[in-house]
Formats: structure tokens, sequence, C-alpha cells
């Protein structure tokens, strides 16, 4: 058989099942999540709420350290100035939930000068610098005194809603952004970018001989993260309508998005989800214990670093070879063209 | 033109000197060994052709253009592919994946074109059946077979080859030089650091021998191992004997 005969009938699949399933399984879920605030009470469809707030920063964040390598613990400087901007452009008269995608590009255009200056520190160096930009970027916010200073502002713009439609608007901003950034990872690590990503977390040296452009790919993940990071901190000033900075900029979002891509599983799509609902199911069982809940939480994060370091989806996926999200290349069949 | 031309090339790790003056040039499609004890700076030279260890001083070209200040990733989009020492697969991703890295990002190829190419660098090194296999699970042999197949569906003019003969068994070893042959014989410029003599006299045409950084030997083979120097440096009488005898 020669090489042209077998190549010219070279199947690559992007998944061992069906995509229907996927599709059939995401449609449904699509479904049942945006008409959750009429069918739950409203306490659920709050947590439903800060779930999705959730799943999007751990989404972003494992975008950077699970593919990048970048262990971020200053990411919640994007979510303060996400919600800062959205702040902005509401003060300015533009409606709240019309500034998400405004807030999110802000904070990409924010971060290109930034990467220059992070990127020419590695490991520990790197992570430590991005808490310093994240405090910075705290300190001259509450210097302007239009934004409210250092106690805070109130978010204009949603007063025109009342109380139910407010929950409704709140809990569908943070589901339709969640969706987004879910989607557009997923669609991201599909694509010839996202096999560089998957390259670098396995081996950025080996990756960048192999031809890729690695502080390029890098650059762009830290760009991506930051607006998803700061569509995040929009949808968290339209939630929790006072915008202050000691909030916004705290360091416990990115403790939160860290908890919840490291138990799911770093370096996956599913991983951060998992990650998210096991944070938000623990912390509804344990919230009334006190201090019992960040013993707890601490103790899992360093057992499952210990004895499970791929995280729950990466033990699931092991074990039963299930993917929710593929994206992987498989080669299916191969016949001579003759 | 030479495809590779190294002048006064030079680098230190501190008070370490791993290449000290070296000169040279590769001719398109030559195949060129490299020997030297350990420690002589082979895999530093290497890192300083692909990019990986920034040069200190003189200069190298690749097909005329200057690769000072090349990024490794541009150095291997302009064709110069390798392999390292110690394999280093994307364990994570499947077989085929990582050689998709290779024609999709060093080859610059797209869609069906870089699946082609990926699929047919297994092909050549004999890895097509396990495709879909997790790369971390692959055996040592595989794993070389794999670094190379990487390295070529980058679609490289200049193969650099870090003793990847290394740990293999005489059978496995007599494989891959028949793989590294046919690769010289369809124009790849090889150059070759291996410490299994028997296999780079099999391969290689010309032999170059580095002590403490610097090129002590440069020629025919046979001619080079006799050598004076680089028996001095690294064979010995016992070694050398046998190698010529085979």
């Amino acid at each position: 058989m020669s090489t042209r005969e077998s190549l010219s009938s070279l199947d690559v699949r992007r998944s061992t099942h069906s995509p229907l399933i996927t599709l059939v399984g995401s449609v449904v879920l699509v479904s049942l999540f945006s008409v959750a605030p009429w069918i739950v009470p409203a306490w659920f469809a709050s947590i439903l709420m800060n779930f999705f707030i959730l799943v999007i920063m751990a989404t972003m964040w494992n975008l950077l350290a699970g593919y990048s390598g970048m262990v971020s613990i200053g990411q919640q400087a994007f979510v303060g100035l996400g919600a800062y901007a959205t702040l902005f452009f509401a003060i300015k008269g533009m409606s709240p939930l019309a500034a998400i995608p405004l807030a999110a590009l802000a904070c990409g255009v924010i971060a290109l000068p930034v990467t220059y200056l992070l990127f020419r520190l590695r490991g520990g160096y790197f992570s430590i610098a991005t808490w310093v930009v994240a405090d910075t970027a705290m300190i001259i916010i509450g210097t302007v005194a239009y934004l409210g200073g250092g106690t805070g502002h109130y978010l204009p713009g949603l007063s025109n809603f009342d109380p139910v439609s407010l929950t409704h608007v709140q809990y569908l901003a943070s589901w339709s952004v969640a969706l987004v950034v879910v989607i557009g990872t997923y669609v991201l690590l599909r694509s010839r970018l996202g096999l560089v990503l998957a390259s670098m977390r396995d081996n950025e040296v080996a990756a960048r001989s192999a031809g890729a452009h690695v502080t390029s790919a890098r650059r762009i993940v830290f760009i991506v993260a930051a607006a998803g990071c700061g569509a995040a901190g929009a949808v968290l000033a339209i939630s929790q309508p006072f915008v202050q900075p000691g909030n916004e900029f705290s360091m416990s979002w990115t403790a939160e998005m860290l908890f919840a891509s490291m138990i799911g599983g770093l370096g996956t799509i599913e991983g951060p989800i998992i990650g998210s609902v096991v944070y938000f199911v623990l912390f509804q069982w344990l919230g009334q214990y006190g201090a019992w809940y960040f013993i707890v939480f601490g103790s899992l994060a360093v057992g499952i670093a210990i004895w499970q370091p791929r995280g729950l989806w990466g033990a699931l996926r092991d074990r039963f070879h299930v993917e929710l999200l593929p994206v992987g290349h498989w080669v299916r069949e191969r016949r001579s063209a003759k | 033109m030479p495809l590779l031309q190294l002048e006064h090339v030079s680098k230190k790790f501190g008070q370490v000197v791993v290449a000290d003056d070296i000169n040279f040039e590769l001719e398109e499609g030559e195949a060129v060994g490299i020997v030297g004890p350990n420690g002589a700076g082979k895999t530093s030279l290497f890192g300083i052709i692909s990019g990986d260890v920034r040069l200190y001083g003189g200069q190298i070209h690749f097909v005329g253009q200057a690769l000072e200040r090349m990024h490794p990733s541009v150095r291997c989009r302009s064709g110069i592919g390798r392999t390292y020492q110690v394999p280093r697969p994307f364990e994570n991703m499947t077989v085929f994946e990582n050689t998709l890295v290779g024609s999709q990002q060093g080859a610059v190829l797209r869609g069906r074109k870089s699946h082609e190419a990926a699929f047919s660098a297994l092909e050549r090194t004999g890895l097509s059946s396990l495709a879909n296999r997790a790369a971390g699970s692959l055996t040592l042999m595989q794993r070389k077979r794999l670094e190379l197949a990487r390295a070529l569906a980058t679609q490289p003019r200049l193969l650099l080859l870090d003793e990847i003969a290394g740990g293999l068994t005489d059978l496995e070893v007599t494989e891959l030089t028949g793989i590294i042959r046919s690769i010289n014989a369809e124009g790849v410029t090889i150059l070759w650091i291996e410490h299994v003599v028997r296999a780079l006299l099999s391969t290689v045409d010309r032999l170059l021998c580095l002590a403490s950084g610097a090129l002590v030997a440069d020629g025919e083979p046979r001619a080079v191992l006799a050598s004076e120097a680089v028996r001095r440096v690294y064979l010995g009488d016992r070694i050398l004997n046998e190698a010529m005898d085979s």
C-alpha cells in the first residue's frame, strides 16, 4: 500500500462517541437552566447564579493554570476591574446588562500591557506579581471618587426592574455569560490553539521546538482569561448591586476558582464545572459549621493534590473513558483507496 | 550555500565552557554524527542550534539566515527539527495528536493536510497502529520513535537527533537506523549525537568529535574514530578496535 493511497482515506474524528450524545445532553441542560428561575425556589436560583459565576471564573483559571502553566493568584484583579467597568458604564447611563461585554473587552485590553510586565517572570515570581497587579488595581480604583472611592457605589440602571424580574435578570445574566464562556472555551480548545495549549500543558519545551509559538499562545490565554473574569466581575456587580473595592477585588475569588479547578481537575473543560458543583454542595452543607468549612475545604484540596492530582474528573475519565466535551483527535479508520 | 553554518560559536554556563569556538558547516543532504564524552557539550550544541540555549558568542546561519535572535519555534518552522535525549512526549495527548502539533505548528499545515502529514510521520516510524494511544503509556522504544515522528511531522530540512538509539536493544537500534537512513535518503540533512557508535557508522558519512566544548575532529567517520585526538578524549583502544571490526 502506498503512503498516498493509505492517507487518502484517513478519517480523523473529534470524539470517541457520537456527537449527538453531547449535543442532546447539552440541549437538555441548556433548556433546563434557561427556565430554572421560573421553576425552582428563589433561594435555589440564587445559589445557581453564584454557581455560574464560579464556573466562569474557574473555567478561566483552568485555562491559565491548567493549560498554560500560569498560576495566577491575582485573578481577582480582573473580577474587580470588570465590576468597576460595569459600574463606570452604568453611571454613564448604559444598561448594566449591555455593559457586560464592554467590561470583558476592557479587561482584555488592560490585560495586554500587563502581560509584558508579567511574562518576564516565571513560576512563583509570576504568581506573586499577579497578586501585586491585583492589589495595585484595587488601590488605584479605591482612589477614584467618581466610582465611589474606598466605600463603593450603588450600581445604577437596575431600578426599573421589580424584585422578581430583577432576580430573573440577574440569574439569566450569570447563566448566559457562563454558557458563552464554557462554549467559547470548548471552541478554543478544539481549535489549533487548543492543540498548542494542550501540548504546552504537557511539555512546554517540546511544544516550542515542535514549532508552537508558546509565548503568543500564553498571551492570548491571559487576555481571554482576563476578559472572562471581567465578565464574571460584571455579573457579580449586577447580582450584588453595591460595588465596593474590598469585595470585588477580594482574594477569596481566586481562592474559590483555584479550589474548584483543582478539585475538579486541571487541564480539562469538565473539571472546573465538576469542581464548582463540589464547592457549592460542600458550601451548602458545611456553611453552618463556621470554621469547619475552611478546615474541610483545605483538607480536601490537600488530599486531592496528593492522591488524585488529576482531580475528580480526571479520575472519572481515566476509569470510565468518558468525555462530555471532547476536544481530542481520533484516527477512526484507514482503508486503501484502490 | 551551506545548509547550516556555525562560526566561532561559544557558550558558557557560569565558568563551565560548553561550546568553545566551534566552527563547521553542513551541506544539504549530509548525514553527520557527533561523538564525545559525557559533558562534552553535545546536547548544548543542539540547544544552541534549535534555540533552547542562548548563544554567548559567534554566529549561526541556516540557509543563509542568521539564527541568533530567532525564537525556537521560528527555527523549527524554518526547517530545524529536533529530538530530545530524554523523550518529551505530550503525555496526556494521543500519539497522533503529538505529531499533529508538529504538522500544524512546525510545518504550518491546516486541516486535512496537517492530518495527513501527522499520520505519515507515524507510518514512517512504525507508530500508526498506536495513533489513538495516550503517549504517556508508550514504552521507551515507542517514545523514541514518537520523538522522531514529531520532529518529522514538522517537515524539517535539518533533523537534530539526540541519542535516539540510547537505551535500545540491538534489534531496536537496527530498526531505528533503517528509518533514519531512509529519511536521509529523501534529502533530509541529519545531525546525530550518539554513543552507540555502531549505529552512527552504519548511517553517517561524516563524524564530528567534541570534547570540553571544543571540536577536536571532523571528517570521515572511521578516520575520525582512529585519530589520536578522539582516542585520547573519548573511546580508548579496545572499544575503537571492536567498532572498526564490526
